[in-house]
């Protein structure tokens, strides 16, 4: 652990977009200037108070926030421990988190002119928020996505080009979520006069995954706010689950500075630690990858490695700066749930409290019952439920029926 | 600090004609295979030759190239063997620049010291990193320049006037002028578009001035020769290799030739170009 450990873990990164070493913006020059033109008009759009005003306008009206801190008494009562809430982004229209950052980025891209848009999507929850704001600001919209991950996340794929997008199922690679990343980044590179790269998580080159954080982090305010009402104090724990890590540093950071609440994410084991997973932080070292340094999977090398998990967004053999930061300085905790634990977790929830989760937010749902059955009952632990499992029920149904064979 | 770079280049000068920089990866199919046609490039008429560093992602490179690194970590191919490869060539060649072309990650985990120490003594002369730009260069362009390697820095399009001195501040060897934005492979290089890039760089710098991206043919070669001080060719040499492999990806009797021949074609297009202006 490091022994210097900063007096505030909110203020990074720094200019050069460095969190501790992790960060950085490690991408081709013909990206760097467009990269620093960003840096610009997001710092800008920061500045002016009439920036915020029209987010708050769209972020009440059209996504539907603030969304619910609700007491998940059901859950509660069976783990026997800790109080449960649940903070409800998958009531978010598009179903999840993703798409407060999806708004924020695109009103960053309006304010620079920008008329074509494309993103990455593992799971297709990026992909469809993207989408949907874009036909709602008349934008072009085109998506990367896995071939693999096309298949598997079919609604989505239809959801999307419901929308206008159009959806590019990417063949090189594994073809998931690392080489939708790589697609989009050559395109970036193409047509970097016209386009605007819409990242999905808190990744990339500087600024972005202080900028997604910075969308993202209206969770956590709101839960602070929710908390206070609900039960007059701040809650003790936060858990989330991590692809690269936004809906987890949403919830987080508004928290960082306060020693009491403890904070835990939580990563995809896969199969397991030993064999194929997504867990970077337990299985991975600090590599540069898609524009930044951070945690990565790969070999002896330094040839990055395939990621495996049930769960197409946490499909990734990365994770934010940040989070490799607020490991390496003990901040957070960092656990994760395997692929059967995630499945257990899904029907759980859906069966005690009529809520079927995202594939990916029951790997935060999973860790519960290590945690909550061994905290007082006046303890308040807060799950982020970063996104509705509609688009995984097809996937899950298939599973449970084969079982039943 | 003088390389073999800086010695060819002066060379070239001398005698009034531009350079043909090749493009070959290391490990594609084999590491046999792919010594055998370093060894065939000079002879064919290279006057530097790149070599790259495969990696699983090359975030800036077309579908030619990244599968040429995919076959050659497949065939097992790493960034050690890499500079063995370079070792075995300087055996027969202690003149031809050799310039190791990739992405940061495989050197970061190599390690930089040591890798720019085993990197200079099997012979390498500079380095062109795609995703190391100015911003972050404490991570190796200094440590570079120190150990005696050029490194060597990508200007394209989108770097204008107001940028180039951060990029051409510490590039020595030569700067390598991107035709195209856009990655490897995909559009065709305009020789007047890059005829007047290639003097606005000459504004800000003494060194030569090479271009590649979007340049397959001794045509081409040969436009952009005459205004730069070299052309570069990769995703043509590279679509040779493939088009010379058995249905199972494995090299034949004629793949090293098939690339020499492609290349003798390149270098008599550059070599019809007279010389850029100064
Ligand atoms: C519902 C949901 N939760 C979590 C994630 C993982 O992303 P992140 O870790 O950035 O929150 C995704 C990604 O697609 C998602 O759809």
């Amino acid at each position: 652990m490091n022994q210097n450990l900063p007096n505030s873990f909110r203020s990074g990164p720094d200019e050069r977009g460095h969190f501790g070493i992790f960060g950085g913006r490690f991408v081709a020059e013909t990206l760097m200037p467009l990269i620093l033109d960003l840096e610009k008009a997001y710092a800008d759009a920061k500045a002016d108070p009439a920036f915020q005003a029209e987010m708050n306008v769209y972020l009440k009206d059209y996504v539907g926030r603030p969304s619910p801190l609700y007491f998940a008494e059901r859950l509660t009562e069976h783990l026997g421990g800790a109080k449960i809430y649940l903070k409800r982004e998958e009531l978010n229209h598009t179903g999840s988190h993703k798409v407060n950052n999806v708004l924020g980025q695109i009103m960053v891209a309006r304010r620079m002119g920008k008329k074509r848009i494309i993103a990455e999507t593992g799971a297709g929850q990026h992909g469809v928020a993207t989408a949907t704001l874009c036909a709602r600001f008349g934008l072009e919209c085109v998506v990367y996505m896995g071939a693999v991950d096309v298949e598997r996340q079919q609604p989505n794929v239809i959801r999307m080009e419901m929308l206008g997008a159009k959806v590019v199922p990417v063949q090189s690679g594994a073809r998931t979520l690392k080489d939708a990343m790589n697609d989009a980044l050559r395109d970036w590179v193409t047509n970097v006069h016209n386009t605007f790269y819409c990242i999905g998580t808190v990744a990339g080159p500087h600024p972005y995954p202080m900028m997604v954080r910075d969308f993202q982090s209206i969770i956590g305010h709101e839960t602070r706010k929710q908390m206070q009402e609900a039960e007059g104090r701040l809650p003790d724990s936060l858990i989330a689950c991590i692809g690269g890590g936004s809906n987890a540093m949403g919830l987080f950071h508004p928290f960082l500075d306060d020693p009491s609440v403890e904070i835990f994410g939580v990563e995809a084991a896969g199969h397991g630690l030993t064999q194929l997973h997504a867990a970077s932080l337990a299985g991975g070292r600090p590599g540069v990858l898609h524009g930044n340094r951070t945690y990565l999977l790969m070999d002896a090398d330094g040839q990055i490695e395939e990621a495996h998990s049930i769960s197409a967004g946490l499909d990734y053999p990365g994770i934010g700066p940040e989070h490799a930061w607020l490991h390496e300085t003990g901040r957070v905790k960092y656990l994760s749930a395997t692929d059967e634990e995630a499945l257990a977790a899904f029907q759980l929830l859906s069966r005690l409290e009529g809520i079927i989760p995202a594939l990916e937010s029951a790997h935060a749902i999973a860790k519960l019952s290590e945690l909550a059955p061994q905290r007082p009952k006046d303890h308040l632990m807060v799950v982020n439920l970063s996104g509705r499992g509609d688009k995984d029920v097809p996937q899950v149904g298939d599973i449970l029926k084969a079982r039943q064979k | 600090m003088s390389t073999r770079i800086d010695a060819r280049f002066a060379e070239l000068k001398q005698q009034g004609r531009s350079a043909f920089v090749t493009f070959v990866m290391a490990g594609d199919p084999d590491a046999k295979t792919s010594l055998d046609i370093l060894k065939a490039l000079p002879k064919a008429g290279a006057d530097v030759i790149e070599i790259g560093m495969p990696f699983t992602d090359p975030m800036a490179d077309g579908p030619s190239i990244q599968a040429a690194g995919l076959r050659a970590l497949k065939g097992g191919m790493t960034l050690r063997k890499t500079l063995a490869m370079v070792r075995d060539f300087r055996k027969d060649d202690n003149t031809t620049p050799i310039v190791l072309m990739g992405y940061y990650n495989p050197i970061y985990i190599y390690g930089v010291e040591s890798f720019l120490a085993d990197a200079k003594t099997a012979g390498v002369d500079g380095l062109i990193i795609v995703d190391l730009p100015p911003e972050e260069d404490t991570e190796l362009c200094i440590p570079a320049m120190k150990a005696g390697l050029n490194f060597i820095r990508l200007a394209t399009p989108t770097t204008d006037d107001k940028r180039l001195p951060a990029v051409l501040a510490n590039t020595s060897g030569f700067v390598y002028y991107v035709s195209i934005t856009g990655i490897t492979g995909a559009a065709t290089a305009d020789s007047n578009a890059v005829a007047e890039a290639v003097a606005r760089i000459k504004r800000h710098t003494k060194l030569p001035v090479c271009v590649g991206f979007g340049i397959r043919t001794p045509e081409t070669a040969r436009a952009i020769a005459e205004n730069a001080n070299g052309a570069v060719v990769g995703t043509a040499i590279v679509d040779v290799v493939r088009a010379n492999l058995d249905a199972e990806g494995r090299a034949t009797p004629k793949t090293v030739s098939a690339v020499a021949d492609l290349v003798s074609a390149l270098a008599q297009g550059v070599r019809g170009a007279k010389q850029a202006a100064e």
